[in-house]
């Protein structure tokens, strides 16, 4: 099969503009792009009209309901969000049940993914035997069957013997453990962030600083084992500050961060709003601005939708009851390209911190417009609007802590291996 | 006055709600002590007390001050409902709407409970207490016990004193007498006062005779035993020792000081049975009093914005 896209707006490799050409398709690869291109024969023609191209987005976190959480979302609701939202990648979190701990599970979960035929679900598997935090899990042999790195998911590895043993561990087959930054002990029962907020709505909460104690243990067990840490969802200034020198030492460090963390801060959770509450808690304003800062000058490493589908009866509960999380595939190019219209970020660089930055991370060939790479491919409008409304989002969940915000960029059509799945 | 439909906290409400509430309250303290209680002006409407929490006076003031109003009172603990069956919050509220109730009194263990039902229920929804939030009639019951005493309820120096972080009762009476030109104080032990407050003309105080020098009023608020067991505080009578509330303590403040507790007290923990039960300084059985009168106010005019 043969496309063709033409009056497309896509980003030159080297000069990071955008220029305006034709981008085709062949046998699920991308053929060939440039100014002018001609049609082939019997080539199908998508007209863009101006849209931009770039390559299908790779979300590095995510939790899909299925198995075990079908109620929540299963995988083909969470494909068809995916679709809609230009995502062609996800990298899925343990978190279900059961627990990814087990060889068999992880190739369950990429064969799910491929019979979707519209993303590709690369699996992490638990870092510890039913995300316990005790025993370390399966990692050759969860690495054989396809996982790409090991997380305890939305549980913190609390135990520093536990992290160090399995820094240590995976580092001999070249993975990484991905943690949860949160001190477990002062997160407890936490549903906001310390503050005047959480004091006058009377809300368990935790302090920002558990995030950095956690960062700063682990980026010292890493620099002790060799072993590299990726910390997901990054929150705060002072972790971020943490991560950035550990980064100029060379240490195996990285992280990402998640579009409410740069978009939202702790007033959304006002009137008890169980939609804006997220594990981590959002945060006063100076720390979104300093994730903000962290994207712009390259600290953070991608922008992961975070993903956590939930069922609205998780959510119909009195505030510290009820479940966090809050579904993002959907959101994840709109909230971030909000970031491009407010002068934060350049185009590329946002493009690049949902494509290529993550692909490079999880070391796959997707994420880059180049010849002879899959034709993963995501066509938006940048300069089209929509308001994203709870209930009338794709798929099954949501759960959006997004709820009523206007957002420019709209997804016009999603292509998996050069087959159309969206638009 | 406003209209109001809920009595959800102390914030939403203004120094001239408040004001209003207080004479109402007062013109009931007045009736309810000369023994004509019956009134009638909620006759024919519903209360329902639904206490997820245990609660005896609490419960007690707000179905005696409907039962003096004329209302149908009916009380639902956790204890005897479905909710511990498995029935949502949300289940319950549909439940109770069903039946038509006009007034609901709602305590619940998590903040945000009441504001949740509130809008889920056509009723009026009035908040006895949720987890650490507010606890909007004890702040009222308060203010009135203290406009009584003192004449007036603004320009005072009032400490409260003890498990602030915890408290809901100190949240909703920090909200509403800095809100009438009060000057509050907050005296505890670092590990149970909250780390921000962010409200002007709020002073926070780890010692005793420093955070009294010069009170007008002393409020004591309970320390729960699981305030131990969490390590928060080492022991009992190390508390009493740097925070009970005795004689020599009390001598802090003014000589006029008055003594109050929301009550149920634990005598020897967080008061000493002397001050607590000295008739010239505590006020501890006059706000139970002015509960009723404060409680039969605040349905009298929720109740008035459903017609």
């Amino acid at each position: 099969m043969t496309t063709l896209f033409r009056k497309i707006r896509y980003l030159d490799q080297s000069s990071q503009n955008l220029c305006e050409g034709e981008l085709l398709v062949q046998g699920g690869k991308i053929a060939d792009f440039g100014a002018s291109l001609g049609v082939p024969d019997g080539a199908e023609i998508v007209e863009a009209e101006g849209a931009v191209l770039c390559p299908g987005l790779v979300d590095i976190r995510a939790a899909i309901g299925e198995p075990g959480f079908e109620y929540r979302e299963t995988i083909a609701s969470a494909a068809e969000a995916a679709a809609a939202g230009g995502i062609t990648t996800i990298a899925v979190l343990p978190e279900t049940d059961p627990v990814i701990d087990d060889p068999a599970l992880v190739r369950f979960l990429r064969t799910r993914g491929e019979e979707t035929g519209s993303v590709s679900l690369l699996p992490y598997a638990a870092a510890t035997r039913g995300l316990e935090g005790k025993e370390l899990a399966e990692y050759g042999l969860l690495q054989a069957a396809g996982a790409v790195a090991f997380t305890d998911g939305t549980k913190a590895i609390a135990s520093s013997r536990t992290m160090r043993l399995a820094l240590l561990y995976a580092a001999g087959f070249g993975m990484r453990i991905v943690q949860h930054p949160e001190d477990v002990e002062l997160a407890r029962g936490a549903a906001a962030t310390a503050g005047a907020r959480a004091t006058w709505m009377g809300l368990p909460s935790v302090h920002a600083a558990a995030e950095a104690i956690c960062v700063m243990r682990d980026i010292r067990l890493a620099e002790l084992t060799g072993g590299a840490v990726h910390f997901a969802h990054v929150t705060t200034g002072e972790a971020l500050e943490h991560i950035r020198r550990a980064k100029e030492k060379g240490l195996k460090i990285t992280c990402d961060t998640a579009p409410p963390y740069f978009d939202l801060n702790e007033t959304a959770i006002g009137d008890y709003r169980t939609y804006a509450k997220l594990s981590p808690p959002l945060r006063v304003e100076a720390d979104r601005l300093a994730v903000v800062a962290a994207l712009k000058d390259g600290t953070i490493d991608a922008i992961a939708s975070d993903h956590q589908p939930r069922d609205p009866d998780d959510k119909r509960q009195p505030f510290a009851e009820a479940e966090p999380g809050g579904c993002g595939l959907a959101t994840l190019l709109g909230v971030s390209l909000a970031r491009v219209q407010s002068g934060d970020l350049t185009l590329s660089q946002t493009l690049a911190l949902l494509t290529a930055r993550p692909a490079a991370w999880l070391g796959i060939e997707a994420g880059v417009l180049a010849k002879g790479r899959p034709a993963d491919l995501c066509l938006f409008h940048p300069e089209r609007s929509w308001q994203v409304q709870a209930g009338k989002l794709p798929g099954k969940a949501q759960n959006t802590p997004f709820d009523g915000r206007a957002l420019e960029g709209v997804v016009l059509g999603t292509w998996k291996a050069g087959r159309r799945v969206y638009g | 006055m406003a209209q109001l439909k809920h009595l959800l906290g102390i914030e939403g409400l203004n120094p001239v709600s408040v004001t209003n509430l207080l004479d109402l309250a007062e013109s009931y303290a007045l009736l309810n002590r000369s023994g004509k209680t019956q009134r009638d002006s909620l006759r024919g409407r519903t209360l329902i007390n639904l206490f997820f929490e245990d609660s005896t006076r609490t419960r007690t003031s707000f179905e005696l001050a409907g039962r003096r109003l004329g209302a149908d009172v009916v009380n639902m603990s956790v204890a005897t409902s479905s909710v511990t069956k498995g029935e949502t919050l949300l289940d319950t509220a549909a439940t109770l709407n069903a039946m038509n109730c006009d007034l609901l009194v709602v305590r619940h263990k998590s903040s945000g409970a009441p504001a949740l039902l509130a809008q889920k229920v056509g009723a009026s929804v009035i908040n006895a207490g949720d987890g650490t939030h507010e606890h909007p009639t004890q702040a009222l019951l308060d203010a009135l016990t203290i406009r009584r005493n003192k004449g007036r309820i603004s320009g005072l120096t009032i400490a409260i004193c003890g498990d602030i972080v915890h408290s809901r009762v100190a949240r909703s009476n920090i909200l509403l007498l800095t809100m009438m030109g009060n000057f509050v104080r907050l005296v505890g032990p670092p590990t149970l006062l909250p780390g921000s407050i962010g409200v002007n003309g709020v002073e926070i105080f780890h010692d005793m005779e420093e955070g009294l020098k010069g009170a007008d009023i002393v409020m004591m608020l309970r320390l729960q035993k699981e305030r131990m067991t969490a390590g928060l505080i080492p022991s009992a009578r190390e508390y009493f020792t740097f925070y009970g509330l005795d004689r020599k303590k009390l001598s802090y403040a003014k000589p006029d000081a008055l003594v109050m507790h929301p009550g149920p007290m634990n005598r020897g923990v967080e008061i000493d049975s002397e001050v607590a039960d000295d008739a010239a300084r505590s006020r501890i059985k006059e706000q139970v009093e002015m509960g009723v009168a404060v409680r039969m106010a605040v349905l009298d005019t929720c109740a008035r914005s459903n017609y």
